[in-house]
């Protein structure tokens, strides 16, 4: 693992920009960094999905919880372990030792996406600006997840409560944030 | 609108989310002859065509799609 003084937020210097965004938006909608966001991806047969220490959602484009994880399906054998700061080692573990002798496949991808926070009541009407989802609450609610394209970037879209998580690569961070910036 | 594609797990997503797969065809042939046809000779429908497409911003999964050539009407 890392050592903390090497770790760096590629949305650092974004953190005022983001605040200005939210006070200009008079409440309407909230941005925030999410910071070193513990990722894990699982690739496992779905017919072992009950030997996870999480909960693994089997429901495609939904998402458990266990209150300290989150686990998004992202393909019928392929999910992602969300977690706090610094916790990756830990769950890498746990799933290590539960699915031991089993074909799979356990990685921290901590650093593979970055975590950004929508919050407020306007939040879908920027989403979809750019967005092909159909974000209307007969289809789109909490507990869901999705991959998908916002604007030209790759995207994976958790809804939560009160807030939609965007985790985008690291290099279309900016461009995600300039993004939302223009819908706002 | 643009065209939506029917993914087997996600449902109905718009098609920039997919990569296009070509027509369906068998995996394999039984000699030579067929299976330059089958690689090489597509039908290229005028009309419903069955067509395999990925979802690569999503599942990552493949989906077998009647799409009709003229009109894009998927079905
Ligand atoms: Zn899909």
């Amino acid at each position: 693992m890392t050592g903390d003084g090497f770790v760096r937020d590629p949305l650092q210097a974004r953190a005022l920009d983001m605040a200005a965004a939210a006070d200009r938006s008079g409440g309407r909608l909230t941005l925030d960094r999410e910071p070193f966001l513990t990722q894990v991806s699982l690739r496992l047969d779905p017919s072992l999905a009950s030997r996870s220490p999480f909960p693994l959602p089997l429901e495609p484009n939904t998402v458990t919880e266990d209150g300290s994880h989150e686990v998004l399906w992202l393909g019928p054998d392929e999910w992602l372990v969300l977690g706090e700061p610094h916790t990756g080692a830990q769950i890498v573990e746990a799933l290590e030792r539960a699915l031991a002798g089993e074909h799979r496949s356990v990685i921290d991808v901590s650093a593979n996406r970055v975590a950004v926070e929508l919050g407020g009541t306007g939040r879908i009407a920027v989403l979809a600006t750019g967005c092909g989802l159909d974000l209307h609450p007969r289809s789109w609610r909490g507990g869901m997840c999705a991959q998908t394209l916002f604007a030209k970037t790759h995207v994976i879209l958790q809804e939560r409560l009160n807030a939609t998580r965007m985790l985008v690569r690291p290099s279309f961070a900016d461009y995600l944030v300039d993004r939302l910036l223009v819908g706002l | 609108m643009a065209v939506g594609i029917p993914c087997a797990f996600c449902g109905v997503r718009p098609f920039t989310e997919f990569t296009f797969g070509g027509e369906w065809r068998e995996l394999d042939a039984p000699d030579a002859e067929s299976d330059f046809q089958r690689v090489y000779l597509p039908e290229n429908a005028e009309g419903a065509q069955r067509e395999r497409w990925f979802h690569v911003m999503g599942c990552r999964t493949w989906s077998t799609v009647v799409r009709d050539t003229r009109t894009n009407e998927v079905g």
